[in-house]
């Protein structure tokens, strides 16, 4: 009855596929990619030292090795204190803020089928941004944004503007289906309306307050705790197996409405819960370390090209994102000696030009 | 009226079936039943609702009013996947993502067999390596499709919906944009893949000389109905081509085939 199976004469080429070979293991199986595997082991090994050595900077300097003997459960007492309680909640909040940016931008991008989709663009960002700065604005002194305040209104605040912008940008761009050039159009528009809702608000506030969340709206590590940290941490450990599952959607969604749903898939419905997916964690990374530009933007192209596939990877573009946040971190924080810049400085002094390279490129495509 | 019997084989029955985009119905009232192991053309002007009819068959596109049943089952009360692996559907221009290569390609076709856990299993591998064989597309494999040229494009297409293992295959112009030896070998594929292995075929056909040549059976649309389906003889008559298409043209057998040949008149020869 069915006929495409019937590999009973296998004379010449055989049963296997070029440049697919399989990895099975009982009722598992696989495609056997090695760069696919190697990328994010590397990745993982760059980040660990990464962070060692932006753990081991400060006012008592910590070599990388003492930094990761510590992180081993080794170390002096007093090494141990700077490290565990001082510095690592600030390297942790980066890498989570980086590699739920990643995932995001890793997720948003296929979905859109174009590069220029990630949350920066689509408007989730500044959503985020335009709901945190509400609170910091309305919620009185900065310094006490650290109590409940801090730990449960802002990334709540910031997740309500998230979802909101994101909900925003894919009704207005829903025209039987999504579009991924009108979605980006539309982002850029919301990203507008967002980001002179954060000033306007910046302008009635209070002076001090005001200054304080202009460093936060560039994309801050600075002084980040444990508080930060949880609500990343948790967001992940929750969306990204959810993610890994839905991933194998991703791969038929990038071929058009049609024929992901001739393939089976249920395409508004995955689509829906992916978009959702993407923005609550671009929206939870932005709450606790402001909208950090250009990692959602870059990581999963990069990863797309480190591991040789024709869609971003999830897990690497994750990884690639935490790397690149840290990196930018240790950079902020060394290159212009006592002055600490703000890692949102650095990544999008790095993202501008990669824009303009990723426009002109869409362009030239466009005419050829 | 159908007969019971003829209700009772179809591989798929549209019933009644109203279509639209937005404001527009572009189909009204449409019956049509598609009898299994048959190959049948879709002809029509542009605009009549051809492709429209077959994304709906296909389940691609929500029926305004009426219904489609496949194997007499409602099909959009059926589960995605169980229709996804009954029914295989190349649209009219399928895009791909820059980059990939034909395998990866193919592989997806296998999506409806797969799960998470079950990404690439021996009957996955074995259906991709036919669907490959059988388009002569194995030592293209491991090209990404941009490199490709239009016909070699197509019948990747072609082969990622034989990979996805479906008896039924709805095909939107499977032959636009190819010159005419490529359309002539992707239809020799379509022949090859309903008298080998019995496959039930409903494409889109914009040349009548070809539908002639390679369908069983022949519908000829316009204005969203059917005017008049049957043989291709029974189709393709000097007066349907009048009345469908605003054609003048003689009909003569076609020298090689026998089939109907349509030979357009034009103003230049009108005496």
């Amino acid at each position: 009855m069915n006929p495409t199976r019937t590999p009973a004469t296998t004379e010449s080429t055989g049963d296997t596929v070029p440049g697919r070979r399989a990895l099975r293991l009982g009722p598992l199986s696989t495609v056997w990619r090695p760069r696919a595997l190697l990328v994010p082991v590397l990745a993982l090994a760059v980040l660990l030292l990464v962070m060692a050595a932006n753990m081991g900077r400060g006012e008592f300097p910590i070599s990388v090795a003492d930094v990761l003997r510590v992180l081993a459960g080794g170390g002096e007492r007093r090494q141990q204190f700077i490290v565990l309680d001082l510095r690592l909640p600030r390297s942790l909040t980066g890498a989570l803020v980086g590699a739920a940016l990643g995932l995001s931008g890793a997720i948003t991008q296929s979905v859109a089928r174009n590069p220029l989709a990630s949350p920066d663009i689509l408007g989730v960002t500044w959503g985020a941004g335009a709901g945190a700065v509400t609170v910091l604005m309305l919620g009185g002194s900065y310094g006490s944004i650290s109590g409940p305040l801090g730990s449960v209104g802002l990334p709540v605040a910031g997740l309500l503007g998230g979802l909101l912008a994101g909900l925003a940008v894919y009704a207005l761009s829903w025209r039987r289906g999504i579009d991924g050039f009108r979605m980006v159009l539309v982002g850029i528009g919301v990203s507008a309306v967002m980001a002179n809702l954060t000033y306007w608000l910046l302008t009635v506030g209070d002076v001090t307050d005001a200054g304080r969340a202009m460093v936060w709206i560039t994309g801050s590590l600075n002084g980040r705790g444990w508080e930060h940290v949880t609500p990343v941490a948790l967001a992940l450990v929750v969306l990204v197996p959810l993610a890994l599952f839905l991933g194998r959607v991703l791969g038929a969604l990038q071929f058009g409405d049609d024929t992901a749903r001739s393939l089976g898939v249920r395409v508004d419905r995955s689509r829906g819960l992916l978009v959702l997916m993407a923005v609550v964690l671009a929206a939870v990374a932005t709450a606790a370390a402001g909208p950090v530009a250009f990692v959602a933007l870059a990581t999963p192209q990069i990863a797309m090209r480190l591991t040789g596939g024709a869609q971003p990877p999830l897990v690497a573009s994750a990884l690639l994102g935490a790397v690149l946040t840290v990196t930018a971190d240790l950079v902020a924080r060394t290159a212009f000696g006592v002055v600490e810049l703000p890692v949102g400085v650095v990544t999008a002094v790095l993202g501008a030009p990669y824009l303009m390279y990723l426009l002109i490129r869409r362009r030239r495509e466009a005419r050829a | 009226m159908k007969s019971l019997q003829a209700a009772e084989s179809a591989r798929l029955r549209a019933n009644q079936l109203r279509l639209g985009y937005g404001d527009r119905l572009v189909v009204d009232g449409l019956d049509l039943d598609v009898l299994p192991g048959t190959v049948t053309a879709v002809i029509g002007p542009n605009g009549c609702g051809k492709s429209t009819l077959l994304r709906a068959l296909g389940r691609l596109l929500k029926p305004r009013g009426g219904s489609v049943l496949l194997d007499g089952k409602r099909i959009d009360r059926m589960p995605t996947r169980e229709v996804a692996r009954i029914v295989g559907v190349l649209p009219q221009t399928p895009q791909a993502p820059e980059g990939l290569t034909v395998a990866d390609l193919v592989a997806r076709g296998r999506h409806p067999h797969q799960a998470w856990y079950r990404q690439w299993s021996a009957d996955d591998e074995a259906a991709v390596a036919e669907a490959l064989r059988m388009t002569r597309m194995t030592d293209l494999a491991e090209r990404t499709i941009d490199e490709l040229s239009g016909g070699q494009r197509q019948r990747a297409w072609i082969s990622m919906a034989l990979a996805q293992g479906t008896d039924l295959l709805l095909l939107d112009e499977p032959t636009t944009y190819l010159d005419l030896a490529h359309q002539i070998d992707v239809l020799d594929l379509v022949q090859h893949l309903h008298a080998e292995a019995g496959r039930t075929v409903v494409m889109v056909l914009h040349d009548l000389n070809l539908a002639a040549r390679y369908a069983d059976r022949l519908v000829a649309m316009r204005d969203g109905r059917i005017v008049r389906e049957g043989s291709p003889a029974e189709v393709l008559t000097e007066e349907l081509l009048l009345d469908v298409f605003g054609l003048d043209a003689r009909v003569v057998p076609d020298p090689v085939a026998g089939t109907p040949l349509v030979v357009p008149i034009g103003s230049r020869h009108r005496s």
